[in-house]
């Protein structure tokens, strides 16, 4: 029995937070965000665990999205919205104006919904951006490249055609290009907001393999609509509805026995 | 931790490229901006010293019929009427805008409603070499075929309003046209699917449904060949006769702002009431040129309120 | 009358008129081609032009009209090129911005005759560089400039959105960015608009008459001292270019063989502009197919 969203009670939520043991990567706190007068986010709290792979569910309209582009601060970049509140990132609040938003990005990486590979060739794709913040030397590129391309698991596909253009791989190569171009950085955090919505099933499954390796080295926040994607590799789950996290546990947990019923019958398909 | 912090807030040079990026930009942009502003204000200061400078009157100038600048009459006032010019402006203009309506209304319903793809293939191409042909070949054209044409057919010298007409018919032609087409292209489709359900034909939804869709947008095509009419120097100078008369007959040498602009500038010396009274017309071109603008500004507003 | 009788009568008369459209367009071309080109020898494109005599070219003319395109092509594309980028990438949504956007539009709209006799009160007299190609570079640069930031910023804006964003979350700033991924991909649609507004700017005479002037001093085309009167390169030599020696052959008509020098040296501005057209369209592909292939 779906329940109706004006009887939902936004005020009862279930959210954990980590413990000693588990190391924070990077948490908000009370993070409300503005689109002009509209307010997308109403004070999301999470703290995210390194090396792990958090998936962001919910309906479409929950905000989601546009949580997950306030982390790297990629809301900066329109000029409506506003973001208020804390983001921590090593004991940093990277929220605040004076901090360089050029290295926030650096080392918070962003893998976007459609691939968006630049019109360079694959081999650029990847060392345009190290170049780009000063990487020189053409031995340093070469392995460079090669190294954020077999995390990605796309080398073996790509080494001997690295001159050519990025635009003639398949789908699921090019996210996985994209993924590699964002690791090349070396960040510490890995934001992909539904990275595997544009792709078909076999190209998901390749991308999911590659998030899941890559979960030794960094710590992933993806959103998904793909319920059976976000119980398959994620460790944690938050789940938002209309701009509220209302529950954030183990996915286990949320996907078996969810603590609040717009979970429940959210990942039970009731509505989305 | 305090590392961490200043690790952060540290500058990187990315913040200067940011900065000398927008502020080059913006120096392009703002350049552009302060030329159409010189433009305005040293055109019209010049223009408006005939009144001041020289006290000409407003009305002896718009309103004066007789261009001789540098005789007075028996008053004493200077023979500066340009009534003749703006009369010859407008006549052209007019005239080749009824002339060539049509044509690119006709042009433009055939290329998005009858046959897009022939319209595409062929009309598309013409259109865009039309545009291409430079306004001294089109006088050059007018020269040696219409002025001899008109003077065969209707006697006199083959100069005058009618030979400026058909000239700056085929020159607004393709400006009128791609606009139409533009225009009648943002017409939703659903507009016609929703007419041809009702059992209508094909004309009939054209002419009731999409023409009346899209009437602001192709008036504004309509104004905007105008205003290439106005403006047009060169090839109306080359076949209009250049008499600084009123016309009285489509055939007898008339002349224009713009022509008599061409022809005298260079004859004058700068600061003299004959060179100022050309800046005047030039200025009247330049309002002229605003109106228009604001004109189509205003359309534009009116048909998205609808 | 029926509908459908209506209905067939009307789509006859659009057949006409876009017949007539098509008809007169082909003999124009015919026109000046059977008239202009039968003109075309080694001595027209090689000899200078002659005021009084039969047997004149048009060799002085054409250089010119190449080398204030050049001249003008290079110092208006950088500054299209800027406020492009900066109307595409920087200018927020804000009253500033409307005005610049109506400004350009009424830079766009200004009568090329007009522009011509601003650069001539401002360049030929105020600041003193006389009947110059410099004075009539910086004027057709005016005219250039509204419709070519126009088309480089329609082509930076075509560029999906995807692609800034992909940049900017490498940390790049917007002006790398726009520079180093937004305006390669869009190099295809700005090449072709640049050499559109070359085929405009070769054509245009009405801004020339008074910036370049209406002379065209003997060329020794071995002296490349460009300080040197008589050197192509000087740029502050009066230059009359091939546009506007059409125009001034007919109106002063002191030339007996003006009709027949006319015709040629229209056909080689049509010629000359339809190659233009063409080369835009062939390497407007050439290098969307070189991008987005190997």
């Amino acid at each position: 029995m779906a329940v109706n969203p004006e009887e939902t009670d936004l005020n009862k939520k279930h959210i954990v937070t980590l413990n000693e043991k588990e190391p924070l990567a990077i948490s908000t706190k009370d993070l409300h965000v503005y689109y002009g007068k509209f307010e997308a986010i109403k004070g999301v709290s999470l703290e995210f665990e390194k090396n792990k792979i958090t998936s962001l569910i919910g309906p479409s309209g929950s905000a989601k999205s546009t949580y997950l582009r306030s982390l790297n601060r990629m809301n900066d970049e329109i000029s409506s919205a506003k973001v208020t509140g804390e983001i921590l990132y090593k004991n940093v609040n990277i929220n605040d104006p004076e901090v360089d938003v050029y290295t926030t990005r650096k080392q918070i990486g962003m893998v976007f919904q459609s691939p968006n590979p630049f019109s360079k060739s694959i081999y650029e794709n990847i060392a345009f951006g190290l170049k780009r913040h000063g990487v020189k030397g053409k031995e340093t590129l070469d392995k460079a490249v090669e190294t954020s391309l077999k995390q990605a698991a796309l080398w073996d596909q790509v080494k001997d055609k690295l001159n050519q253009s990025a635009l003639a791989l398949s789908g699921g190569q090019q996210q996985r290009l994209c993924i590699a171009r964002a690791i090349a950085l070396k960040p510490e955090i890995l934001l992909l907001d539904e990275p595997a919505s544009a792709l078909d099933p076999i190209s998901t499954s390749q991308v999911e393999e590659t998030l899941i390796e890559l979960k030794e080295n960094y710590t992933i926040i993806i959103v998904t609509h793909n319920m059976q994607q976000a119980s398959r590799i994620s460790d944690r789950t938050a789940f938002f509805y209309l701009g509220h996290v209302l529950e954030y546990d183990e996915t286990r947990k949320i996907f078996t026995n969810p603590t609040i019923q717009a979970t429940e019958d959210y990942v039970s398909g009731h509505y989305g | 931790m305090e590392e961490t912090v200043q690790h952060f807030k540290k500058r990187s040079p990315k913040r200067k490229q940011e900065r000398f990026g927008k502020t080059i930009s913006l120096v392009a942009t703002i350049f552009i901006v302060s030329i159409v502003f010189s433009i305005l204000f040293f055109v019209a200061s010049r223009g408006l010293r005939t009144f001041t400078e020289h006290g000409v009157s407003a009305i002896d100038f718009f309103a004066g019929t007789a261009w001789r600048p540098g005789e007075v009459s028996d008053a004493g006032e200077p023979l500066v009427g340009a009534f003749p010019m703006i009369a010859g402006s407008f006549l052209v203009t007019i005239f080749s805008a009824l002339l060539a309506t049509p044509f690119a209304l006709g042009a433009a319903i055939f290329m998005t409603e009858i046959s897009p793809k022939t319209g595409k293939k062929y009309l598309q191409p013409v259109i865009e070499l039309l545009v291409g042909i430079p306004s001294v070949v089109y006088g050059f054209i007018g020269l040696t075929v219409i002025v001899p044409f008109i003077r065969q057919i209707f006697g006199g010298t083959g100069f005058g309003v009618l030979a400026a007409t058909l000239v700056l018919f085929v020159m607004i032609l393709p400006t009128t046209t791609s606009m139409a087409v533009d225009t009648l292209n943002a017409v939703p489709r659903y507009y016609r699917e929703a007419s041809f359900a009702m059992g209508a034909t094909r004309w009939q939804t054209i002419y009731k449904v999409v023409l009346r869709a899209a009437s602001p947008g192709l008036l504004t095509a309509v104004i905007f060949g105008m205003a290439r009419a106005f403006g047009e120097a060169l090839a109306v100078q080359m076949v209009i006769g250049n008499a600084a008369l009123v016309p009285d007959s489509l055939t007898t040498p008339a002349s224009t702002l713009t022509s008599i602009l061409t022809m005298n500038m260079g004859n004058t010396v700068l600061g003299t009431l004959e060179n100022d009274v050309l800046w005047s017309l030039a200025t009247i071109l330049l309002f002229m040129s605003l109106f228009f603008n604001i004109l189509t500004r205003w359309i534009g507003k009116k048909g998205a309120m609808k | 009358m029926t509908p459908k009788k209506a209905d067939k009568i009307a789509v006859n008369v659009l057949y006409g008129l876009s017949g007539i459209i098509v008809l007169i367009l082909a003999s124009l071309l015919t026109y000046i081609l059977v008239r202009g080109v039968p003109q075309f020898s080694i001595e027209f494109f090689t000899q200078p032009a002659k005021t009084f005599e039969v047997g004149g070219g048009i060799i002085i003319q054409l250089y010119n009209s190449f080398y204030l395109l050049l001249l003008t092509l290079l110092i208006s594309t950088p500054v299209a090129m800027g406020a492009a980028i900066y109307l595409s990438v920087y200018a927020p949504q804000n009253s500033f911005t409307t005005f610049v956007r109506t400004a350009i539009e009424v830079l766009s709209s200004l009568p090329s005759i007009v522009v011509g006799l601003f650069g001539f009160l401002m360049f030929v007299v105020q600041f003193k560089l006389g009947f110059s190609i410099l004075s009539g570079a910086l004027a057709l640069m005016i005219f250039n400039l509204p419709l070519l930031t126009r088309t480089i910023e329609d082509s930076l804006t075509a560029i999906p959105s995807s692609q800034r964003e992909g940049g900017l979350a490498l940390g790049l700033s917007k002006w790398e960015t726009v520079t180093r991924i937004i305006l390669p991909a869009a190099m295809p649609g700005i090449i072709t608009g640049v050499i559109l507004s070359a085929g405009r700017i070769f054509g245009e005479a009405a801004a020339l008459i008074y910036t370049a002037g209406q002379s065209a001093p003997a060329l020794d085309f071995t002296n490349w001292n460009p300080m040197s009167i008589t050197s192509p390169l000087n740029i502050m030599r009066p230059a009359e270019t091939l546009a506007v020696h059409i125009w001034k052959i007919n109106s002063e008509g002191l030339m007996p063989d003006g009709p027949d020098v006319s015709a040629g040296a229209s056909a080689v501005l049509i010629l000359a502009v339809l190659s233009f057209n063409l080369l835009a369209r062939y390497l407007g592909k050439k290098i969307q197919k070189k991008i987005t292939s190997a």
